[in-house]
């Protein structure tokens, strides 16, 4: 039994590539059929996420005695071959992944899926790359999968293509195209210095490094440093976020608000790690090495992220950008709190994290619904996807002819909910208090928690100001979305000019609800979830139990 | 040989960035290409360069390991060349859909001023 437990860190990999295939081989007449491959494919990978979480909690001790399992890809020994790695972190980036991608996958039966070919496909390939991101312990597979996550967001965001969604993909696409370069200079020179792709095997080999290999080993990690900076959004490499997510289709949003966190994540993972060498170091005493300015450099970063946040937030005059907007506010909290490396904060950090991305992706699909009801009602999305097509002389994008026709949003299709209208504004009430973090919701405890780790550390550590203005900080940037938020809400839900009650079906609608009802979980929940946050944020600072975990792994099997 | 090799790779990069700073979709485009040509022959590079050294096979038979190269780089530059490949025949199918949906070659959708 335990021999097919070890076996399960591949499964969120394989399961939705397998998906993604058999799905391409279904016509698109054979919706129903399509349809239920993906959704037993999502389904199996929450399943499989949650018991792998449960894994490397202390529940179950028998499988991986200290929670970290690896799994040798090919039962190749640990520094030579690709190990797929799960720690507590990456079990719950993989809930996490789940559930987010289960609730835009049913958003988008309402009608998105329709508006172009290959959606159920591409979302299993976003899926498996986000997934094996957030598994793999091979730097240079971890581009790979990067990249896989990538296309598949290429396509995703391109869905339903009109003028707006291929030019802002054309923006996308150049940056990432070009943060992957980054990337792969990056990992080639770690190769080339300390001969080693493996992670975990990085912190030893770092650590024994002559002087220059050791500068060149700096620049290596600081070019990567760059590369997921760009994915994670910071401020100046985030200027193409906003308009992005705002002009992706509502379901493609949500399940972007995850996207920017694995670049936190590979940060983070990437920190503990090459954070134990520095340690290494500073037991040899030498004084090459500045780990305080790297770290000082991500707080510095993060709190210009956020300023950019605040005034793109006070400026927005569309929902979906407003709601782009809070994402980077998200990224630059969290990376201003990285940068402080204070170990009290990084629980409270990564409940924040875990709240953020859920109340985002719920937003941007409420953004989603509440745009229909403005819109004058002569122009139905399956023909607002497109009215470029009608301006440019028949131009078809992509060569794709269309399909049999996209039912209308608000055609009588499905199960409608009642007081759709009320509906939208308790949710929109609920979204705003989870993303400026007001009581009583899960993101005023997450906020709560960093303002009051940082004000304790004011009192007792050297770096007080710095503390302060996170608090500062945090502060402000809440008082800043709440004016921001609830300057719109009064237009959208108050002003009933130009409005139209649009009809809510139940798929759109309930994962909306789902999402929300999962962070008033986490808050009365709280207690148990920030001790297993705790025990995360445990498990990342003393990475020497994932490292020689890894490192035994393999061989023989 | 080195010297050579890093001038090539700086040429290019300096080539690729340019093109890719500037306005048209198509420049960019080959920006791109030209970048990632630099960036492979710099994963290359990271094997150390050496002149008649085996890949692993030799004749027929496994190569003694001090006189192969190292094979780990030429993996990486294959799978980098492949991402690259598709990625950059990505682009260029959405730079067509841009030229078509909104006239312009330019990278903003319509033309300055």
């Amino acid at each position: 039994m335990n021999a097919w437990f070890t076996h399960l860190p591949v499964v969120p990999i394989i399961v939705p590539l397998l998906a993604a295939a058999a799905i391409l081989f279904l016509t698109e007449r054979a919706r129903v059929l399509r349809v239920a491959v993906a959704a037993l494919s999502i389904i199996a990978q929450l399943a499989v996420a949650i018991v792998l979480l449960a894994l490397t909690t202390e529940a179950f001790p028998d499988i991986w005695s200290r929670g970290v399992g690896a799994y040798a890809i090919g039962g190749w020994p640990a520094p030579f071959a690709i190990v797929l790695v799960i720690d507590r972190l990456t079990g719950l980036m993989l809930v996490l992944n789940a559930v987010v991608t289960l609730a835009a996958f049913v958003n988008s039966l309402a009608f998105w899926d329709r508006a172009g070919p290959h959606f159920h496909a591409l979302l299993q390939l976003l899926a498996m790359g986000v997934n094996g991101a957030f598994l793999t312990g091979d730097l240079f597979n971890l581009f790979v999968f990067l990249e896989i996550l990538l296309a598949a967001s290429y396509g995703l965001l391109l869905h339903g293509s009109n003028s707006q969604r291929v030019r802002f993909g054309l923006h996308y696409i150049v940056v990432n195209l070009t943060g992957s370069l980054l990337l792969l200079i990056g990992v080639s020179l770690v190769y080339g210095v300390t001969g080693t792709l493996n992670m975990a095997d990085l912190p030893a080999r770092a650590a024994a490094l002559s002087v220059t290999d050791r500068t060149l080993f700096d620049v290596a990690a600081a070019i990567i440093g760059v590369a997921f900076l760009t994915k994670a959004g910071c401020w100046p490499l985030n200027f193409w976020l906003p308009g992005t997510y705002a002009a992706a289709s509502a379901p493609v949003a949500a399940v972007f608000a995850i996207l920017t966190k694995v670049g936190i994540y590979a940060l983070l993972r990437l920190g503990s790690l090459i954070g134990s060498a520095d340690a290494l170091l500073h037991h040899e005493g030498s004084a090459l090495l500045r780990p305080d300015l790297f770290r000082g450099g991500l707080y510095y970063l993060g709190f210009a992220t956020i300023g950019f946040g605040i005034v793109g937030t006070l400026a927005a005059q569309q929902l979906s950008r407003l709601v782009g907007y809070s994402v980077i506010v998200s990224s630059g909290l969290l990376l201003m709190v990285m940068g402080l490396d204070h170990p009290p904060l990084l629980a409270p950090a990564l409940f924040y994290l875990v709240g953020s991305v859920l109340a985002t992706g719920a937003f941007f699909m409420l953004t989603g619904m509440t745009e229909r009801a403005w819109r004058a009602p002569s122009r139905p999305a399956s023909a607002a996807a497109e009215p470029a097509l009608l301006s440019t002389g028949g131009y078809v994008p992509f060569g794709v002819r269309r399909g049999p026709p996209v039912p209308e949003p608000d055609a009588e299709v499905g199960v409608a909910i009642p007081a759709a209208m009320a509906f939208m504004g308790l949710m929109f009430a609920f979204c705003v208090l989870l993303v400026t973090g007001s009581p009583p919701l899960s993101g005023f405890i997450a906020k709560f928690a960093i303002i009051s780790a940082a004000i304790q550390a004011a009192q007792t550590e050297a770096w007080a100001p710095a503390a302060w203005v996170l608090v500062f900080v945090t502060l402000a940037a809440g008082l800043a979305s709440l004016i921001a938020l609830t300057r719109i809400g009064m237009r959208l839900f108050w002003s009933a000019i130009g409005r139209n009650t649009p009809r809510l079906r139940v798929l759109e609608a309930g994962p909306v609800a789902m999402l929300v009802l999962l962070c008033i979980g986490l808050t009365v929940a709280a207690g148990a979830v920030m001790r297993f946050f705790d025990s995360t944020a445990a498990s990342l600072r003393s990475p020497q139990i994932y490292i020689e975990t890894v490192l035994t792994t393999g061989g023989g099997r | 040989m080195e010297a050579l090799f890093a001038m090539a790779i700086g040429v290019l990069a300096a080539a690729g960035v340019w093109l890719l700073l500037r306005p048209r979709t198509f420049q960019v485009i080959v920006g791109l290409a030209l970048c990632s040509y630099a960036v492979n022959l710099f994963i290359f590079g990271m094997g150390r360069l050496v002149v008649g050294r085996a890949p692993i096979v030799a004749g027929g038979r496994v190569a003694e390991s001090l006189a192969v190269v190292d094979p780990v780089p030429q993996a990486l530059v294959l799978t980098a060349i492949v991402i690259g490949f598709a990625t950059t025949a990505l682009l260029l199918v959405v730079l067509l859909a841009a030229r078509g949906l909104t006239g312009t070659d330019h990278v903003d959708g319509r033309e300055p001023g």
